[in-house]
């Protein structure tokens, strides 16, 4: 109990900071909701990323940073394949051809690393990602694409009859969080229910272990690579869809890390919580905090949300370093 | 046959403790020396001064200083571009606001204050350690970063948020030409090498390596982890700082944030790990390397005549140093120094196999 | 075994980068060995990374007109362009080492350079005082260095950000009837987070103190796809306009964003920076009502285009698509590689037509007349304002107009010519030029000695 007291604390800090806007009247509430909504649609795409993150790590033990350009580059091949077939069509090849960039990472990067050092993994994602960003700009082009899902742009009011003035909201926003909720669901029914999924689950405890039963590990980095994959294919056509497909996205990913961090390297409910607080809460806070913040300091204009998250994270870390959903870790000498 | 140490006896504690014990390697060392000092300025472009070699001496000394941290106390980082920064703004502001102090005096005062910062930023490691630390460092990072841009005082209430220096001079002599810069750097870095050299072979050195390889067993062997770590940090952000100050006033000239971005975290951290995680000389090789390749790599297409449009080149440009990053971290795991090591290893029995 | 093979390869590959080093040596050798009637205009673009999708077409478009000149004229007065590109990528460090490498290519050296980077100006800025190598920055730079008494090598020719965000502020005061009418007024400036986007605020802060307006300043960060707050802080406060000040995918995130918020697009005005095709068309019919400041090159076709299209694309040596040629950004890169030339072909007459050096160049830089009769006969009718120059005043006059985007390309606002209040933004510019040039030491010039 004692000692989960500075987490209960920071979390309550966190929860007071949350309502404050609302307590002190800063904000009329049908735009406090506008931001916890544009929060929480920032958070399902982090939280898309971070998860294809934390099944890898959970996995293989890699710190994946080429998640991010995985995503670009997914995106990219959904939004150059659909200029020249049906959409669906265009899913489905992309699906394949980052199976196919499973298989090649597994292969080339990471069957030779095998035993290395997490940091040297880490470096060679790194240079996996600057291939990505060459190579997805050499066979798709460095324009800004548009994945077209059909849904109206233009947002719409709602509950005008609640709040004063209306909450803008946009459809799709919800599409965007649907999807995500359905790839979360069956991810998890696919972890459960399925001899693969199983196999995974007991790589991502015990490699050794489950080696020794049987369980092929190289098949089953290729196939958490693929998942890992998809994921990134989804975050990707959501984000298209939203604001373009460009070589700037795989910076974004970047956010991924504070949010596993947040919600536990290893655990996929946590990556998804992780998301979704640290995009409601660096938006309140770059909403929120920033003006005051830059009346009081004379600072050249806002912008504190590209530190908050991490910052955020760092406080996390120094409370509870597994992170909120994570598996303590025992060294012993 | 020619690089053995036979023979070469160690016969008082000054001859056991040198920095370069075997004779062989002292008549290199001085050879390299001379031909640094007497030759390259005689017979190299202002190109190459300027694109490669005086980028290639600071990031060394940035390099050093984060090979300390990451290769000898084993503690990741990757927000050292930020402690870069920290150094630069130092360095500007205190050569803008006390311009009686000698560039000299700036330097060290601006490495002084990045190592505060540093420390500051080192706290976390006393908890967490790994790839967890790597990304508490990036809070350093976006925060340094975000200070720089914002707070108008920094740069001197610049309406555009750059800075600007104005030429450098050490005791009256201005450091102006490439050569003059070459020259005044490699100055800088030889300092710097040796401190570091005999800091790893010191008390400290071996404290920070027993954390690394294991900091439960080295608390309980009597190393106070928290000296340990925080001393890494802060000699790790000195050595950084001086970089950064002086890629602002040497290298740049004037420059915003932007200049200390994440990018430059990540390739300091590539040159520690490709040229040797715990090696200086590793340093060395890893700077070369990461200055040097993406600058071949750019112009090599144009150097064969190969018909390709710019932007296939700069693609190409980063795929082939992605590949050969995952390349050269296959194949030799341990940087580029130990292949060095091997090389020397065989030197001694060359040319007869046994 | 295992291990020596590893080591053979990693050897051979180290020769391989020594072989690339020595080959480009020996490459660089040969080059300025042949003392040939050429002119070097060294190219620094970005086709690559986050700002590719403007930086292609203005490089497509510097680039053919340097063919047309080539294909057409044969060069300028007899003497051939020649020319390199170099990809920047829109970073500091790497177009220094860009501006290292092409600075001494050609039997002359480099022409003047243009850096398409406000963070790039900064830097070489520095190093033009040494390399005596004009730096052009048409409609981006320095503000500042439109004195060229301080900043020797700079030339912000066609308008810097003070004259572009003046204008706005006019244009906005005129449409509420009268700048008085800006009281109480909110304006809020959204804007990349770098030199390029800084630069219009002290200028904007200015005119806040005369006419009482408030304003909301709103940083974006790198690369610019991060955007959700900044529009929901305008969501919020509800500025009465919004003064975008973007660069590459920046800016078609700002639309898109606008469009999610409701912000209506009509009361929006871009930089001439951020009102080019691939700002627009990916936000689709959203972008529809958007207006942007347009100087120098609207889009669209005119004479030089027919000729671009005869002497170059068809013949095959097109840079870019032919669908392309006309796009805002490709008639601002054809305009930069017009007035480099015309800057020659003016040293030329003092000089003699031979290739010159950069210092030469600046001469006819600082001496530039190009009137409308003069524009016309290059075919540049519609598409170039006149542009003037003296040793002191390196900017030569600024004139924008407004364009708007009606869903499949820009109209210009009919009528409306904007220019900037010098009486503002002189003082703002001597203050400023004086402060660098005590910053870095420099010892002003003496333009009337130099006339004489």
């Amino acid at each position: 109990m004692k000692k989960n007291a500075p987490v209960i604390a920071l979390c309550a800090a966190l929860l007071i900071g949350l309502l404050m806007p609302l307590m002190t009247g800063a904000s009329p509430p049908g735009f406090y909701v506008e931001v916890l909504l544009g929060g929480l649609m920032a958070g399902v795409l982090y939280s898309l990323v971070a998860l294809g993150f934390a099944l890898i790590f959970k996995a293989s033990g890699v710190f994946n940073f080429a998640q991010g350009a995985m995503v670009l580059f997914a995106a990219l091949a959904v939004a150059r394949l659909a200029e020249r077939m049906p959409l669906w069509a265009a899913i489905v090849l992309a699906i394949g051809i980052m199976i196919v960039l499973a298989w090649f990472i597994e292969r080339l990067v990471l069957r030779p690393l095998v035993n290395q050092d997490p940091i040297a993994l880490f470096m060679a994602t790194l240079g996996v990602t600057f291939f990505l960003d060459g190579f997805g700009q050499t066979v798709w082009g460095s324009d800004i694409y548009s994945i077209e899902l059909g849904i109206a742009k233009e947002p719409v009011m709602v509950l005008q009859s609640i709040f004063q003035g209306g909450i803008l909201v946009n459809k799709e926003d919800f599409m965007a969080a649907l999807v995500a909720a359905a790839l979360v669901g069956s991810l998890a029914l696919f972890f459960q229910k399925t001899p693969t999924g199983r196999a995974l689950r007991a790589v991502a405890d015990d490699h050794q272990a489950a080696q020794s039963i049987g369980i092929p590990l190289n098949r089953m980095w290729v196939i958490v690579w693929a998942v890992a994959g998809i994921v990134a294919l989804v975050a990707g056509v959501i984000w298209g869809s939203k604001l373009g497909v460009q070589f700037s996205l795989s910076l974004v990913a970047l956010k991924a890390l504070p949010v596993v961090i947040l919600g536990g390297f290893t655990s996929v409910p946590g990556a998804i919580i992780g998301g979704l607080i640290i995009g409601v809460g660096e938006k309140m806070a770059e909403v929120f905090l920033g003006p005051p913040l830059v009346k009081a300091f004379d600072l050249a204009g806002g912008g504190i949300e590209n530190w908050f998250a991490y910052v955020l994270a760092l406080l996390f870390l120094l409370v509870r370093p597994q992170g909120l959903f994570g598996e303590k870790h025992i060294d012993r000498v | 046959m020619f690089y053995r140490e036979n023979g070469q006896f160690k016969s008082s504690y000054a001859s056991d403790q040198q920095m370069l014990p075997i004779l062989q390697d002292r008549v290199l060392m001085l050879g390299l020396l001379a031909f640094a000092f007497l030759v390259v300025p005689f017979v190299i472009s202002d190109y190459v001064f300027l694109s490669l070699l005086i980028p290639f001496l600071i990031l060394t000394v940035a390099a050093l200083g984060l090979n300390l941290l990451v290769g000898y106390c084993g503690q990741i980082s990757l927000g050292h571009a930020a402690f870069m920064a920290v150094g630069a703004y130092a360095a500007y502001n205190l050569a803008l606001r006390v311009p009686q102090l000698s560039f000299l005096v700036v330097l060290v005062l601006a490495g002084l204050i990045a190592a505060a910062v540093g420390v500051l930023f080192g706290i976390p490691s006393l908890r967490i350690k790994g790839l967890y630390l790597g990304v508490a460092t990036l809070a350093a990072q976006f925060f340094i970063d975000w200070v720089f841009a914002r707070v108008k005082w920094f740069t001197n209430y610049a309406h555009s948020g750059s800075v600007q220096t104005a030429p450098l001079e050490v005791f009256g002599w201005t450091v102006n030409s490439p050569v003059e810069k070459y020259l005044f750097l490699l100055c800088v870095l030889i300092v710097f090498t040796i401190v570091a050299n005999n800091l790893v072979r010191g008390h400290i050195g071996r404290a920070w390596m027993a954390t690394r390889d294991m900091d439960v067993a080295a608390e309980v062997i009597g190393i106070r982890p928290v000296y340990a770590k925080l001393t890494a940090f802060a000699i790790s952000s000195f050595y950084v700082g001086v970089a950064g100050a002086l890629w602002g006033f040497v290298h740049l000239g004037s420059w915003e944030p932007l200049a200390f971005n994440l990018t430059l975290s990540l390739n300091l951290l590539f040159m520690v790990i490709i040229g040797g995680l715990g090696s200086l000389l590793g340093s060395y090789f890893g700077a070369a390397f990461i200055v040097v390749l993406p600058i071949v790599l750019n112009q090599a297409p144009a150097w064969l005549g190969a018909p390709i449009s710019t932007a296939m080149a700069s693609h190409l440009e980063f795929m082939i140093f992605g590949a050969l990053i995952v390349f050269f971290l296959i194949v030799e795991p341990h940087g580029l120094a130990r292949l060095w090591a091997i090389g020397k290893e065989k030197m001694r029995l060359w040319p007869f196999p046994h | 075994m295992k291990q020596t093979a590893k080591y053979a390869v990693l050897a051979v590959s180290l020769a391989v980068a020594a072989a690339f080093g020595s080959t480009a040596a020996l490459a660089q050798a040969k080059k300025t060995g042949a003392q040939a009637k050429e002119q070097f205009f060294p190219v620094l673009s970005y086709r690559t990374g986050a700002y590719a999708p403007n930086g292609i077409p203005f490089a497509n478009g510097f680039v053919d007109y340097l063919k047309l000149v080539n294909a057409r004229d044969g060069g300028i007065g007899g003497v051939k362009i020649t020319w390199e590109e170099c990809e920047t990528g829109y970073a500091t460090d790497r177009g220094v080492e860009c501006y290292e490498r092409l600075k001494g290519k050609g039997p002359t050296g480099a022409t003047a350079f243009h850096p398409l980077s406000t963070g790039i100006t900064f830097a070489l800025t520095d190093k033009s005082f040494v390399d005596k190598i004009p730096i052009i920055t048409a409609g981006y730079g320095r503000a500042d260095s439109v004195d060229g008494t301080v900043f020797a090598w700079n030339f912000p020719l066609g308008g810097t950000y003070w004259d572009a965000s003046d204008m706005l502020i006019q244009h906005i005061g005129k449409k509420e009837g009268g700048l008085d009418k800006l009281k109480g007024k909110k304006i809020a400036l959204v804007y990349h987070d770098s030199p390029y986007g800084k630069e219009p605020i002290a200028l904007l802060q200015e005119r806040v103190k005369m006419h009482g307006f408030e304003l909301l300043l709103l940083p974006v960060t790198h690369p610019g796809v991060e955007q959700k707050a900044t529009w929901l802080q305008i969501r919020q406060q509800r500025p009465d306009y919004v003064l975008l000040w973007g660069w590459g995918v920046m800016n078609s995130t700002s639309i898109k964003e606008a469009v999610a918020t409701g912000y209506p697009r009509e009361k929006m005005y871009g930089v001439w920076w951020s009102g080019a095709e691939p700002d627009v068309t990916p936000a689709g019919d959203g972008a529809k009502g958007y207006n942007a400041l347009t100087f120098m090159a609207p889009s669209g076709q005119g004479a030089v285009h027919k000729d671009i299209l005869k002497y170059v694309y068809d013949k095959g040596q097109g840079t870019g698509k032919k669908e392309d040629i006309g796009e805002v950004l490709y008639n601002r890169g054809m305009n930069a590689a017009l007035v480099t030339i015309e800057a020659v072909k003016r040293a030329q007459i003092k000089h003699g037509k031979k290739p010159l050096k950069g210092e030469e160049v600046r001469w006819g830089l600082e001496n530039l007349a190009l009137d409308n009769a003069a524009i016309k006969k290059l075919g540049f009718e519609g598409y170039m304002s006149p542009i003037s120059t003296s040793c002191a005043d390196h900017h030569g006059g600024s004139v924008a107009g407004i364009h708007t985007w009606e869903g499949k390309k820009w109209i210009v606002e009919k009528g409306t010519t904007l220019v900037a209040d010098s009486q503002i933004i002189k003082p703002m510019i001597r203050a400023s030029a004086e402060k660098y040039a005590a910053e870095k030491k420099i010892v002003k010039r003496d333009c009337a000695k130099e006339a004489g």
